[in-house]
């Protein structure tokens, strides 16, 4: 290990430039791949810069959002969670069953929705701290295909239509111009980086991912840690389906495929490490965009959508690479 | 003359980290690479081996210049090399780990594998080595020292001439290290030359014939074992003398800070007693695989206990987790660092913080001022180097990372540091700032327990030894009645 004896003054003036240029990749890598994409498109179509198109894409992109947030949580602790997508779908169900079905009253509503995501996720961290089951990855693949079927069984396999106002509001409403739910989005992400830079669960989030076992001799309680990491990515899944029932008017229980899948991706394109440890909150925002805008543009562009599963496939595969080289040159 | 690297130079990123290296090994040579951590010992290495390129220089490999761009190129022309992180599956047997990658094939046009082939010969080499292990045995059921032994038949069965060894004794009980210094003597007798790194001294007198030190990336000198001594050896690798190796202070013995009084691990295991007190340095000897760490992991609630019960400075506490006993205030500085100790993709501020957080908090939420200003200061006290906290802990050097661990310790304010085996695998230099770090601790009335299995460290740093056979404690010596000879005794159970 020779890199302790590194003396930045020592460093020629061509490599320093190189390891700041290397830094600010590091850093503002997937920033940077927002910008050019947004350059590149706005040149191919012409209607991609205006105003309803961009207020468009921030709409599209606020679910995907809002669950990648949620989902980078277990993947900062080396884990992950499959069962988004199915949550997403149990919760508009029962909030559809309680609030159109039985009546209760809409604001209720609210709280069922994000209740019921929490409550799968709490489900979720005690299969992982309770049962000890290997990894999340199976537990979850488990709680996804048991969540779906109860928002089938519950619904007898038929979307809900009808909810009030209040309930819609979330993924309806616009400020100004803007969509209710980007500006939701936002407010998240505020608490997030908050939550996950200056809170002490934040921080043990981060130490279980580096090493979980000097996690557990520094005296950080795991087990507690990791309930909380996928109630939230429970609960942020009860919200984006809360967006879900706005945009659609209906609780559809097979809403949500797959939707894991994109959370995964805009976590992993926003540079998150998949061995834990490693992302941000902006980085993973940043991933969700760019989905979305590759999503619009491609839209746009006249590109069929399965097409367009191919390029976002690729890009994943990019961002990936870009992580491998990143560790590389460490 | 088997190997000769001339004028050897290479730098990353603009920092130079060899300077003009030139040594050579003959054949049926053992020549040690010696210097502090960061000399440039494996850099070199990695420079023969081909995981680096060399910027200048040559090498120069049985009188034919040596290109390598990857490790195969140097196993090819007869270069191999043991690391620390042996490359071994545990999964697969011993004569599958052996022959992988090399395995001997039957004729024909299926090219099955040649099993009773391979057994045969991996039972020829293992012999050769002295190891008494079926070719058919998992690795993974093997001890350390067993699997060290199969990594060198595996180099043995590519036909090397040359053995690079990267400290292969640090994981190693006396007893295994002691077969493994045996067996490079008698390879050594068969003609197999050996560059060796290795941080113990005695070690080295023994079994080398030539010694290259290093330091900042520059070849001090290259001495021949016989006509130098182990304090030459400390001068020319530190570029001073170190006048004590082992900083003892005396100071008065005080209450008790730590009572343990029948501590079963589980119910067949033998019962513990033990007090250590303040102002005194309670070491704990004994080979490896004596139960000392276990004992250690469950008074502080790493692993889980039968019964028992601990007291701390009077009180008796429940410890479950190592969360009760961080908050009793005990402080354990583990056996691994790395795995067990450091977040090593976090900098240094993560490190150090992170174990108490609550002390950093502001208004109920972490401070990144308040953070760094911790971080700094322990910086300055235990002078850890590069003194950047903004850097990550996976870049600093062993000696470095380990004081960033007991930073980490000394942040929780505790009264009680345990440390296991805090000095492997580093220099010199750093291991008497550990030592003097220690008697700081004592002389500001911390309690503090060791867990050593070197011997002279063991005997150099503490005021009263318990030794540890089989899970039992066989003594409980002052330092006054404890010499080498005392202490291994009752470590292999002849008391």
């Amino acid at each position: 290990m020779m890199s302790n004896t590194t003396n930045e003054a020592m460093a020629s003036p061509t490599s320093r430039k190189k390891i700041e240029m290397k830094y600010f990749i590091n850093k503002f890598g997937a920033l940077l791949g927002l910008v050019l994409l947004t350059i590149t498109l706005s040149i191919l179509t012409p209607n991609f810069l205006k105003i309803d198109n961009i207020m468009n894409i921030l709409r599209q992109s606020s679910i995907n959002a809002l669950l990648s947030m949620g989902m980078l949580l277990p993947i900062l602790t080396a884990g992950i969670d499959l069962s988004v997508g199915s949550i997403l779908a149990l919760s508009i169900v029962v909030t559809g069953i309680t609030t159109v079905g039985l009546g209760w009253p809409p604001i209720l509503g609210l709280f069922i929705c994000v209740g019921v995501g929490m409550l799968a996720g709490l489900i979720n961290g005690l299969l992982l701290t309770k049962l000890r089951l290997p990894h999340p990855f199976i537990s979850t693949l488990g709680t996804m295909n048991v969540y779906r079927g109860l928002a089938l069984i519950i619904t007898g396999a038929s979307p809900i239509f009808g909810f009030s106002y209040l309930i819609n509001f979330t993924g309806q409403a616009n400020v100004g111009f803007v969509p209710f739910s980007f500006i939701l989005v936002i407010v998240v992400a505020v608490i997030f980086h908050v939550f996950l830079t200056r809170s002490k669960t934040g921080r043990y989030i981060y130490a279980i991912g580096g090493n979980k076992e000097a996690a557990r001799l520094s005296g950080i309680p795991v087990d507690r840690v990791l309930l909380k990491v996928y109630m939230i990515s429970g609960l942020m899944a009860g919200l984006g389906g809360l967006v879900l029932i706005g945009r659609t008017n209906a609780a559809s229980p097979i809403a949500g495929l797959t939707y894991e899948l994109d959370a995964i991706a805009a976590v992993i394109i926003g540079g998150a490490s998949f061995f834990g440890g490693v992302g941000t909150v902006w980085g993973t925002l940043i991933g969700a965009m760019i989905i979305a805008v590759l999503r619009n543009g491609l839209n746009l562009l006249g590109t069929s959508t399965d097409l367009q599963t191919v390029i976002i496939g690729l890009v994943i595969i990019l961002a990936v690479y870009v992580d491998v080289l990143r560790r590389r040159s460490k | 003359m088997i190997l000769q690297m001339e004028n050897i130079s290479k730098s990353f990123s603009g920092v130079q980290v060899l300077k003009d290296i030139s040594l050579d090994v003959e054949a049926g040579e053992v020549h040690v690479l010696l210097g502090e951590n960061g000399a440039g010992k494996s850099t070199i290495i990695k420079i023969l081996t081909g995981a680096y390129t060399k910027d200048v220089g040559r090498v120069v490999w049985k009188g034919e210049t040596l290109e390598v761009s990857k490790p195969q190129d140097a196993i090819d022309v007869g270069i191999g090399t043991i690391y620390q992180e042996l490359n071994l599956v545990p999964e697969l047997s011993v004569m599958e780990n052996i022959f992988l990658g090399h395995e001997i094939k039957k004729g024909g046009s299926l090219s099955l594998l040649d099993r009773s082939e391979m057994r045969k010969q991996s039972r020829k080499l293992l012999e050769r080595l002295g190891v008494v292990v079926s070719p058919d045995e998992l690795v993974g059921s093997l001890g350390v020292g067993q699997q060290q032994l199969v990594e060198i038949a595996k180099a043995l069965s590519m036909n090397v001439d040359l053995l690079i060894m990267d400290e292969p004794t640090s994981s190693l009980s006396e007893r295994e290290a002691e077969q493994l210094l045996k067996t490079i003597s008698n390879l050594q007798k068969e003609g197999m030359s050996f560059i060796y790194i290795s941080h113990r001294l005695e070690e080295i007198k023994r079994i080398s014939d030539r010694i290259t030190v290093l330091r900042d990336g520059e070849k001090i000198k290259t001495v021949k074992t016989k006509e130098t001594s182990i304090d030459e050896m400390i001068a020319l690798m530190v570029g001073r003398s170190l006048d004590n190796k082992f900083p003892k202070v005396q100071f008065e013995k005080g209450d008790a800070i730590l009572e343990v009084q029948n501590l079963q691990l589980n119910e067949k295991s033998p019962v513990i007693d033990f007090t250590a007190y303040r102002g005194e340095i309670l070491g704990i000897a004994g080979l490896v695989g004596a139960g000392r760490t276990e004992i250690v992991r469950a008074i502080f609630g790493a692993d889980t206990k039968h019964s028992g019960k601990i007291i701390l400075d009077g009180q008796e506490i429940k410890i479950q987790t190592p969360i009760d006993a961080i908050r009793a205030g005990i402080a354990f500085i583990t056996e691994d660092r790395k795995e067990e100790g450091l977040f090593l993709d976090q900098d240094l501020v993560f490190n150090k913080t992170i174990a108490n957080l609550d002390k950093v908090k502001n208004k109920g939420l972490i401070n990144p001022k308040r953070q760094h200003d911790i971080s700094t200061k322990y910086v300055k006290e235990l002078e850890i180097r590069p003194n950047n906290v903004k850097l990550m802990a996976r870049n600093l050097s062993g000696g470095n990372q380990q004081k960033v661990v007991i930073a980490k310790w000394l942040n929780t304010d505790a009264k009680l540091f345990i440390f296991d085996e805090p000095t492997r695998g580093i220099d010199v230099g750093a291991k008497v700032e550990v030592y003097n770090l220690m008697n700081y601790l004592v002389e500001n009335g911390a309690g503090v327990i060791i867990i050593s299995s070197e011997l002279p460290e063991v005997l150099g740093v503490s005021d009263r030894i318990l030794v540890m056979c089989e899970g039992e404690i066989t003594a409980d010596l002052n330092i006054r009645d404890a010499d080498q000879e005392v202490i291994m005794k009752a470590a292999t159970g002849g008391y």
